[in-house]
């Protein structure tokens, strides 16, 4: 009985450790990659951050003019979707897009983001 | 108080008859035309609105003897003298201003007179259309008549002017451009060419005479007719701008008639039938209520009374309507359209038949006599024994010194629609109450209408109402009246009318409860009796409420239809409106203000975590590119997007999508070059230290 508590113990602490290791793994993952890489994960937490604000923000006082709750969520989410696009196009160990300059990825993100927030204005109403 | 309706239809039901019979009377003028002339034609200190007004006033007083020129000569004498003199008047204005004098005689130099003469020659020189020659011919016959002499300069070639815009129909035109014809410009040109016969010195060939004569035979030909025998000219070709009705047409032909028919030498061939029936027509129009109206009637009037051709004699009645009880007698006068004396003639009833029965005459051939002092012909019909009702009269003048028949025009037959009214007795008249299946042994009560006491009867579904009376005219026969009603009334004002029916001797009406049950809705409690008897020719048509009655109707049942609600006032309807509260969707509910203002910050909370988070990781601008030229693109590129950006904010605040598209078309293309450039540089410097790599 007791060698089933220690084992029990000996698991959960192992377990815990165990998240703890794959957590530092990560996070030592993670520092290696470009800064640039970085910048645009940043950009992609920070539009979630907003939408979901936005969101809990409806949920308090209701969705009445629902089209400008649509308007600011989608503007949120395209521009997070339109820089995941960027970062699949800009990083260098992502063999598909190997012959396309970074720049050109670039031009493409602003491009697209002006035409979504274009569409994004016409429906806030 | 509620208008009582059967006795208002009654007064109605007359009261319209009457006034057609006025109607289609005629009655030669009378003093009723002198006040309305005085009535419709008021000068305002003196002056009227126009000299053409101030002409037809002065004519029509001049011809109906009433009015006062005192005031309106020194007021109107100016204005001729001015339009006589000014170089700016135009021919009609001419035209007016001379004919207004030569009623007014205002002190007017010769010299002026000359003036305006030679304008008018010279008019006539220079001019085509038929209103100038018009103006110029009438007003140089006026300028001649106060004693200056005037000379028609080649009066054959005007008379060939005038003739020449005449058409086959006996019309003319008023100018050679304008193809329509026209009735009022053939009486135009008529007048405008007896003036130049009148004003030519040398004697112009009998022919064209003769051809202008013919021109108006044709004219006359083509006269309309009512049924009445009333005879009118009108317009074929109507023009919309200014239409002239029957009367000024047919007054414009009978003034150029007479003057033409004033200058020829033999009678022009017209049959005095057809002057008496334009003389009635004329005369029908009754009182005019327009000034333009009364002076062509009277106008026209006074030619046809002077003229050479015949003057017509009307015969009317001074009275339509005549009554048995008061012992009337028929009048009828025969006078000129003027109310003057006629020659001596006698009248003769043709025929009078009865209205209703349209075959056998009544009367036939009978001779008037005729009343020096009144100067009425009469005819005492009490002794011929003619019962009430409405008649139709025939009559026929026959003048007594066939001389007389090249001047005066009788016109043949003349028709006419008098009532013969009386007092009509009711006899026999009894009401009661009957069980369905004891008819013979109801119990009737006399009834008397004129007295005042009032029946009361009781009554359930299962029985009938039986009224009856007999109607007798003053010489004993039946007659069957224009109006015969039976009125129930409930308390609650539910009404209900019956119309009674007539047999050979009598006027009945049952009516059977059971059957009528429904129609009652089932309303029980009493109803007041109302009986409406009258006619025409009937002079003591009543409306008597006879009494009451206590009907007892069994319970309505459940379907039964309601009955209509009380009539609300029929002029409510012309009152405001029930009050609409209109329904609107109700607005959202909208978060406070502060709440909103709090989250717009928390929103902008990530963006300052963006940036914070940016710093940590140690962003820099190294990669900004240093030379002057790629600077400023990027510089430009970064501008660019601000732009757009800005242009955003301005779409969503104010502008809208096209001019927004416009807008960035034009930014898109700017940024578009700039950015190409600062990539493609930045492409290269990048590229480069790979390859130094």
């Amino acid at each position: 009985m007791l060698m089933f508590r220690e084992l029990e113990f000996k698991m959960a602490k192992s377990s815990t450790s165990d998240a703890q290791a794959l957590f530092r793994s990560l996070r030592s993952a993670y520092a290696a990659t470009p800064t640039n890489l970085k910048i645009i994960d940043l950009y992609v937490v920070y539009a979630i951050t907003t939408a979901v604000i936005q969101v809990v923000y409806m949920g308090i006082v209701g969705s009445f003019p629902f089209n400008s709750f649509l308007a600011g969520v989608l503007s949120c989410l395209g521009t997070a979707v339109l820089a995941v696009c960027l970062r699949i196009q800009v990083n260098k160990e992502n063999k598909e897009f190997k012959d396309l300059p970074p720049e050109r990825a670039f031009a493409d993100f602003v491009l697209c983001n002006l035409v979504l927030h274009l569409v994004v204005m016409n429906f806030l109403g | 108080m509620v208008p009582n309706h059967g006795s208002i239809g009654l007064r109605a039901l007359i009261c319209a008859l009457l006034s057609i019979c006025a109607a289609a009377s005629i009655r030669p003028i009378s003093d009723a035309h002198r006040s309305a002339a005085l009535d419709l034609f008021v000068p305002s200190g003196g002056l009227f609105q126009s000299l053409e007004e101030t002409y037809e006033a002065l004519r029509t007083f001049q011809i109906l003897g009433v009015g006062n020129f005192s005031d309106i000569g020194p007021a109107t004498c100016p204005v001729i003298i001015d339009n006589l003199t000014s170089p700016a008047s135009s021919p009609k204005d001419l035209f007016d201003a001379i004919r207004v004098n030569s009623i007014l005689e205002c002190q007017i130099g010769s010299q002026t007179f000359k003036d305006v003469a030679e304008k008018f020659q010279d008019l006539i020189k220079s001019t085509d259309k038929l209103m100038n020659f018009y103006y110029s011919i009438l007003g140089l016959l006026h300028v001649k008549a106060q004693g200056v002499s005037v000379v028609l300069p080649d009066a054959e070639g005007v008379f060939y002017s005038i003739k020449a815009l005449s058409q086959n129909d006996g019309r003319w035109q008023y100018d050679s451009n304008n193809a329509e014809s026209s009735t009022c410009a053939a009486g135009i040109a008529l007048e405008a060419l007896a003036g130049v016969v009148s004003l030519a010195d040398i004697e112009l060939v009998q022919s064209k005479i003769g051809t202008i004569k013919h021109d108006i035979v044709k004219l006359f030909d083509s006269i309309n007719s009512y049924d009445d025998g009333t005879l009118y000219f009108e317009e074929k070709h109507i023009d919309g701008s200014e239409y002239k009705g029957p009367l000024a047409t047919t007054a414009s032909v009978v003034r150029g008639a007479s003057a033409f028919a004033a200058i020829v030498s033999e009678k022009l061939n017209i049959p005095g039938d057809k002057l008496v029936g334009i003389a009635k027509f004329l005369l029908s129009v009754g009182v005019p209520s327009s000034t333009k109206d009364l002076f062509n009637q009277i106008d026209s009037l006074s030619h046809i009374e002077n003229n050479r051709i015949s003057i017509p004699l009307i015969l009317s009645l001074p009275s339509t309507v005549l009554s048995l009880t008061s012992k009337d007698q028929l009048e009828v006068e025969v006078t000129t359209v003027f109310g003057s004396a006629a020659p001596p003639l006698t009248v003769n009833l043709v025929r009078a038949s009865s209205s209703d029965v349209k075959n056998n005459p009544i009367l036939e051939n009978q001779e008037l006599q005729f009343d020096t002092e009144k100067n009425v012909h009469y005819l005492d019909i009490l002794p011929l024994k003619i019962d009430i009702g409405k008649y139709t009269l025939e009559f026929e003048i026959s003048l007594h010194d066939p001389e007389n028949l090249n001047t005066y025009a009788t016109g043949g037959h003349a028709h006419s629609l008098i009532f013969l009214t009386g007092l009509v007795k009711v006899d026999k008249s009894q009401i009661g109450i009957y069980d369905t299946d004891s008819e013979s042994s109801a119990s009737m009560l006399k009834l008397d209408f004129f007295k005042d006491d009032k029946i009361s009867l009781v009554a359930n579904h299962l029985q009938k109402l039986h009224l009856s009376f007999q109607l007798f005219t003053p010489l004993g026969n039946t007659i069957k009246p224009h109006q015969a009603f039976l009125k129930l009334r409930h308390e609650s004002k539910v009404e209900h009318i019956f119309a009674l029916e007539s047999s050979s001797r009598q006027y009945k009406i049952i009516l059977d409860f059971l059957a009528l049950v429904e129609k009652f809705y089932y309303l029980s409690g009493r109803y007041d009796i109302e009986l409406a008897v009258g006619d025409a020719a009937m002079e003591n048509s009543f409306l008597h409420v006879l009494g009451y009655i206590d009907l007892d109707l069994p319970e309505p049942p459940e379907r039964a239809s309601r009955p209509p609600s009380l009539s609300v006032d029929p002029y409510a309807r012309f009152g405001p409106k029930q009050e609409i509260s209109h329904i609107f969707r109700a607005p959202e509910t909208r978060p406070p203000k502060e709440l909103s203002l709090a989250f717009l910050a928390f929103t902008l909370v990530p963006l300052g975590g963006f940036v914070i988070g940016l710093l940590t990781l140690g962003v820099n601008l190294k990669s900004f590119p240093s030379s002057s030229v790629h600077a400023l693109f990027s510089l430009l590129f970064h501008a660019g997007i601000a732009a757009i950006l800005l242009l955003y904010v301005l779409f969503w605040l104010k502008l809208d999508l096209f001019t927004t598209l416009k807008v960035l078309g034009l930014i898109g293309v700017f940024l578009i070059f700039v950015g190409h450039r600062t990539l493609s540089c930045l492409a290269s410097t990048s590229a480069g230290k790979v390859k130094t790599n």
